[in-house]
Parts: C-alpha cells; structure tokens; sequence
C-alpha cells in the first residue's frame, strides 16, 4: 500500500471531522428535539400576581434621613444579608452593591477649595446608578449584563465570563468583581438567594427578586424614608413628584449615561 | 514541514527543553490561580485589568506590525523584503496566540469563554476584538503555511494566496484598531477615551513589532545559515526607515495627548498623566517606568536617524530601546494609569504578585516556543532550498 | 520496522493513556440509581414539576429554560403541562428532593474539585459522571455540593 504520511494525515482528519461534526449535529437534533418536546408540552412562564411592574425603576435619595452612621449601616446591612455578600476585610477583593462615600468624591470632577470641610464630606449611599444608556451592557461580550425592559441593569451570573471589561467601562466605579471564594466570607447565609463562584462580577441589582414578589429593594425598606423607590414613567409616582418640584442632582451626568438615582439636595427643608 | 522543527542542534534542543520548563513554571502558577480564583494576581476593585490584558494590548499591536512587511513586498512589489516576510508573519501567528492566552489566563470563568460566540452581542467591541484576532490567526497562518510549503516544493504558491495576503492588510490594521476602540469607548476613563487612541496604537506597533522583528532577524542570523537580509540588499535598513518614522509619529501622538491634558487644565484629564509622570496623592510607583519609556524612546528614535542606525552595535541597542520604551508605555502604563484616578477620584495602586508575574513569563515562553518552531521550519525551508 | 523500537514503545505508552480511565475506575461498585424513593421525601400527593418520566430525560433542559425565563426574562412563575403553578426556584425542586429541611451550602469552596454527599441528585449524577456546577452558587440540600 502507498500511501504517503501526508495523505494518510489528510484522511485520518477528515475521517475525524466528519465523525466530530457528524456527533454534533446528532446531539444538536436531539436537543432540538427534546426542547420541541419541552415547550410544544402546553407549559407556560408568567409572573407572579403581586409582583411590582414599571417603566423605568428609579430611586431618589434623599440625603438628609441619613443623619447617623445607623443609618447607614442599617441600610447596607439589609443589602448584604439577603444577597450573601461577602466581607473579604480588604479594599483589594471588596464586593460592595450600596455603601457611602464623601460629597467630594461621589461628585468628583469638581474641586473646590472654598467648599468646607463638613460639605466636602458630607455622605451620600451610592450605588449602581441603573443607567438609561449603560456603558456597562455597550460593553459586556456575552449579554452577562443586560437592560431589562423596566430600565434595572440586571447581572445574569450564569453567563459572566469575568472578562471585567463591564468594570472598565462603568463610569460610577459601581462594579465589584469575586476575585476569590466568597462563601468562607459570608458572615450569615441566606438560603434563598444563591451565592455567586469566584470569576463573575455582581453589583446592585434593585432587588429584582424582591420586585417580582412584591415587595420594595430592601435598602429602601430599611432605609426608612431615606430612599424612595419607584417608576419615574409614572406621573403619579412619589419619586416622578420629587424630581419635578425639588432639586435632584445625578452623578457625572456629563457623560450622558442617564443615571436613574437620583440626589436630592435642594428644597424646602435644606433651605 | 513541522519535521523539519524535530531536528536540530543541542543548543536548539536546550532551548526548547528550557522554554517548556519556564511553560511549566506557568502552568503551575496558574493552575493555582484557576482555584483560588484571579485575587491571586494584584487586581482589585479599582484596577480590574493588570499585566494580562496590558501584554494582549501590546502583543496585538505586534502582531499588526506584520503588515509593514506584506505591504510593501505584496503589494507595491517591494522585493527586497521577500526572504523577511515570512518570519513576519510567523512572529504574527505566535503574538496572535500569546494574545489569545493572555485573554484566557485573565477571564474569571475561562470555561465559560465560548459564550463570546454562543452568545454574540453585536454592541460590543470585545465581540469583535475576538472575531477579528482569530480571523487575523487563520489568515496568517493559512499564507505562511502555504507560501512556506510551496518554496520547499519550488513551485510559486496557489492564485488564491494572493486575496488572503491583501485581506491581511486592512485585517491588520483592524485588529488593532478594534482593540483600541476597547478603550477608546468608554466614557468613563478619561485616559483612554480620545480620539487618538487608535492611532497611537498603530503607530507604536509599526515601531515595536518591526523593531523585535529584525532583532529576530538578526538572532536567526547567528544561530542558522539562513539571512534573511544578505548584504548588499539593505532589507533591514528600509525597515528602519519605517520603525523611525512610526517611533515619531508615536511620540508626536503622545506630546499631542499630554499637551490636550495639561494646556486645557482640566483636571480628569491631567490627573493619569500626572499619576504616570510625577505621581498622584503620594502614590508613584509608575513613575520610574514612565520616565525611563521616555529616555529609551528619544534614545531610539536619535539612534535611527542619526548615522548610527547602520552601526553593528548601535542598530541593537536602539531597536531594543524603541521595543522596551514601547513595551513599557502599552504593557504598563497605558492599561494600569487608565484606572487611576477611579470613579470616585482617588488613587489605587497596583503592583503584580508573583504568580501573575510567573503566568505572563509563562506565556510568553509559550510565544518563544511557537516562534522557534515556526522559524526552525522557515529556516529549514530556506537553507534547504539554498534561497 | 524502520525505529521499530521507538514506535512500539511509543504505542504501549499511548495505549496506556487512552486505557487509564478504565483501569483506574475498576473494581470501584458505583451503584445506579435503585435507591431513590428513600431519598425524595415524599409527600402525600406531591408530584415533581413535571411526570417522573419526562424529568428524567428533559431535567437538564427544564432547569436551562427555567433560568433563562427567571433570569433573563423575569418571569417567575412556570405553569406546567397539568395546570399546577411552580415558582421557578432551585428550592421548587429541593423542597422533596432533599433528605433534610434546605441548609446552605456556606463553607463549601471552589466547586470544580468538590466531592461525594447522599443526596438525591447525587445518586444519578456520580454513576453518570455528570457534574453541573448548581450548588457552588445556588444553596442546596447540605451535603450537596455537586
């Protein structure tokens, strides 16, 4: 038999394609025809009766409920413990979703000397600002992160691949990546919401989960009147009424992003 | 023909025998980071990208720089580039592949990679900087592979070759234009979100990736019978010319850059620059490299245009110069000063921890590996046929 | 042979690798799954999500769809082939198919190198040498780390 090497390795590979392409298209048609079989069987997804609906979530935060640093604690506290986040005890590894920063670098961009002290920090709860036009989904290769249609910026954390380009590109430094385990770190898990591997990024998320079952983000519930939540489509919406009567200032809006939280500075009682 | 890279000298297996232990090395210190997870590496909450993607951007611009040779050989019929083009795009298809490691080292969930084509999202750039690196692999591959075979045959190569060469040029400008355009998008870094970005990028690879190319060149000379710029044909002083002019216009970009930051005063513009230059709130950890990137690149560019770039020593030492200053200005600063200062104006350092360091001398060992490979069968090819 | 000894050495070799999953795993018993009713807690009247016999070979896709419609879709809520309304939730499934109340998983760390535990899902899953990547993130029955 002649046959050259390079002959017999053009046909062992093509040998090989085919059997490798053939399998594939065979597991392809199965699992075609097991997902016919799946949604022909009359079986539907909906949503729950009482879960809260909107055009576009925003939140108004108004500075002046948070008088202590209780009241901080409180509200990031109520976000850590139903989402599982985890305390690594460094800036390196932190994953934060809401916590607080000075006026003077929330609002960064603006140096002012003649700004005093006390209002250059003054504390405002920061978080992921829910953009109208994120620059975070613009970027995110795989939809890990995507924009819902009622306006929440929503991390799928099946789908991240942690490439962390999504952290580059937010404007609001609101992203935090699991750099390593987090379960060790989880001061008191809550079993209904899983925890997330190492490799994908989270961020706040306005409690979609709660949304679906009725009920308000849970900084907002605890936040006790500091942080109003609601749809800014809605006309008769509390948080479309503040930001037509009082003056409400947004992070960076230079940049065009549209953030949807709102600050309130001005008004009747900081007059 | 990849026979031809399983016989060699000892010195050429000692190599090769020393590549695979430092590959080694690598793999081991990543297998540690696959589980513990990328806290391993100096990244953090602020600067979430590090040395990894800092060296895919700059191997991608390496990569590009292939271009400076097929153009002028392909397709304005420069000949005296013909025994250079080859190793050219060798050097292509090895930073190609170190790129595609970089990428894979630094992912979160480098299992879940596939979900880039599963799951395209046309908005994104990284998107297509993933198309367009693995189109520019096979592209280059398929030519050199196939120019390469027909030399060993001594026939000319196949018609069809020549569409694949001349898809490689605009392909190689787009892959490092896409890559910048990762960048060069994003609202919030005021660093990287200039106009200039994909220019810079071009032209500081047509300066560093000819620079290693001909370094290349001249090792190969040493250690093969194979010279790829016989004397007399003066190949290596017309890619000079082309290194030179690219090294300026990169330097003329980035004066550009710094006189828009520091002439306007704006303050978010400035602040990177400063970070780079002089440091920023007291941290200054860039600045050693920053100022030496500066020296060795007026080093380089002076080296190349005075009478010294035709110096046996010289010519070195400057290619070596503009190479590093590029390396440092891409593989550095570039990726590390874009997030500083962050959103909230203020300073977070970076410095790489070990393993990181052991995982990116990994995978350039990894590069060396395929580039000797590649070059071994180029040079066989070539001296067997006495070209 | 022309490097006869070379090649048939090379060859062993390479047999060796390709068997060394067979001979590695003989006479390790890894019992199919017999055992499960003494595993699902039963409740009077309670049925799975779907028919035994459609989960048996559309779980996998089920569990797919339903993270898909919850996730990314929002919808929270599957009305399945009978009618019956399920709140899309890995505890929907955990709730019977566990042998004790739902515990957290916390502690348990990188969940590509984690090991054996008696649950339900275990039982099919080690004799299939199937490991979905769930219980890193998802809280399940404890012990359920696969």
């Amino acid at each position: 038999m002649s046959i050259n090497r390079r002959q017999f390795l053009r046909r062992a590979g093509m040998v090989t394609a085919l059997g490798l392409g053939g399998s594939f298209v065979i597991t392809g048609l199965r699992g075609k025809k097991v997902e016919a079989a799946a949604t022909s069987a009359a079986s539907e997804y909906g949503t729950s009766k009482n879960a809260l609906v909107a055009k576009h979530w925003a939140m108004v935060v108004d500075m002046s409920k948070f008088r202590s640093e209780e009241d901080f604690k409180r509200v990031v506290k109520s976000c850590v413990s139903i989402h599982n986040i985890p305390d690594f005890g460094n800036p390196k590894d932190e994953i934060k979703w809401i916590w607080k920063d000075d006026y003077e670098h929330t609002f960064s961009g603006g140096e002012n000397e003649y700004l005093t002290e006390n209002f250059k920090e003054l504390p405002f709860t920061v978080m992921c600002n829910h953009c109208e036009h994120p620059p975070c989904v613009k970027a995110c290769p795989t939809g890990a992160t995507f924009k819902r249609e009622d306006g929440i910026v929503a991390m799928d954390f099946h789908r991240c691949i942690g490439c962390r380009f999504c952290m580059g590109a937010c404007p609001f430094g609101a992203r935090s990546f699991n750099y390593r385990d987090p379960r060790p770190f989880i001061e008191k898990a809550n079993p209904d919401f899983p925890t997330r591997t190492p490799g994908v990024v989270e961020k706040c998320t306005f409690c979609v989960e709660r949304l679906a079952d009725g009920l308000m983000p849970a900084c907002v519930e605890a936040s006790n009147g500091g942080l109003i939540f609601g749809d800014l489509d809605d006309p008769k919406s509390k948080v479309r009424k503040l930001i037509s009567t009082r003056f409400t200032i947004r992070r960076k809006t230079e940049l065009g992003t549209q953030p949807s939280v709102y600050y309130l500075v001005g008004g009747d009682e900081h007059a | 023909m990849l026979e031809k890279a399983l016989t060699g000298s000892k010195k050429y297996w000692a190599w090769i025998i020393f590549l695979l232990a430092v590959i080694a090395v690598g793999l081991v210190a990543y297998f540690k980071q696959f589980n513990y997870g990328l806290g391993l590496t100096g990244m953090s909450r602020d600067v979430s990208w590090g040395l990894y993607i800092a060296q895919f951007t700059f191997l991608v611009g390496v990569a590009a720089s292939a271009v400076m040779l097929v153009t002028p050989y392909y397709l304005h019929d420069f000949k005296k580039f013909g025994k250079m083009v080859i190793l050219g795009e060798f050097l292509a298809i090895s930073a190609v592949i170190m790129c595609v490691l970089f990428i894979f080292v630094d992912v979160g969930q480098p299992m879940r990679i596939l979900n880039v084509l599963l799951y395209p999202q046309l908005h994104s750039v990284m998107f297509y900087d993933m198309c367009v690196l693995v189109g520019y692999l096979v592209i280059n591959f398929v030519v050199g592979w196939t120019t390469l075979g027909a030399e060993r045959k001594g026939t000319p190569p196949p018609k069809w070759i020549r569409f694949l060469i001349l898809l490689s040029i605009p392909w190689a400008f787009s892959i490092h234009t896409v890559t910048a355009f990762l960048y060069a998008g994003l609202p919030g870094r005021e660093f990287w979100a200039t106009a200039i970005m994909a220019a810079r990028f071009l032209a500081s690879a047509f300066a560093a990736g000819p620079s290693l190319l001909i370094l290349l060149v001249m090792i190969v000379r040493k250690v093969s019978k194979f010279d790829a710029d016989p004397p007399g044909v003066g190949a290596i002083q017309s890619l000079v010319k082309i290194i030179r002019y690219a090294m300026i216009a990169n330097v003329f970009f980035y004066i550009c850059e710094v006189f828009t930051a520091f002439y306007s005063n704006v303050p978010g513009e400035m602040a990177p620059f400063k970070y780079a230059f002089v440091g920023l709130d007291g941290h200054a950890s860039l600045v050693p490299f920053m100022w030496t990137a500066t020296f060795l690149a007026f080093l380089g560019i002076a080296l190349l245009v005075l009478p010294t770039r035709k110096n046996k020593v010289l010519l070195p030492i400057a290619l070596i110069s503009v190479f590093l200053a590029n390396w440092i200005d891409k593989g550095i600063v570039l990726i590390i000063a874009g997030f500083v200062p962050n959103a909230f104006g203020r300073v977070t350092e970076y410095f790489p921890t070990g393993n990181e360091i052991s995982i990116v001398v990994g995978v350039y060992a990894i590069g060396a590996l395929i580039l000797t490979v590649l070059y071994k069968v180029a040079v066989s090819v070539r001296t067997q046929n006495d070209l | 042979m022309y490097k006869g000894g070379k090649i048939i050495a090379s060859l062993i070799i390479f047999v060796a690798f390709l068997t060394f999953p067979f001979f590695s795993n003989m006479g390790k018993a890894n019992a199919g799954p017999e055992a499960l009713a003494a595993t699902v807690s039963q409740l009077a009247g309670k049925q799975c999500v779907e028919p035994a016999s459609y989960m048996r070979t559309n779980h996998m896709q089920l569990l797919n769809q339903w993270r898909n419609a919850d996730v990314r879709d929002g919808k929270t809520v599957y009305v399945n082939t009978q009618g019956k309304s399920f709140d899309i939730s890995l505890q929907s499934c955990v709730e019977c198919h566990s042998t004790q109340a739902t515990a957290t998983t916390t502690g348990v760390s990188n969940p590509v190198l984690n090991t054996s535990s008696d649950q339900f899902c275990v039982s099919c899953h080690t004799y299939a040498s199937v490991k979905p990547t769930c219980w890193s993130c998802h809280a399940g029955p404890e012990g359920a780390t696969k």
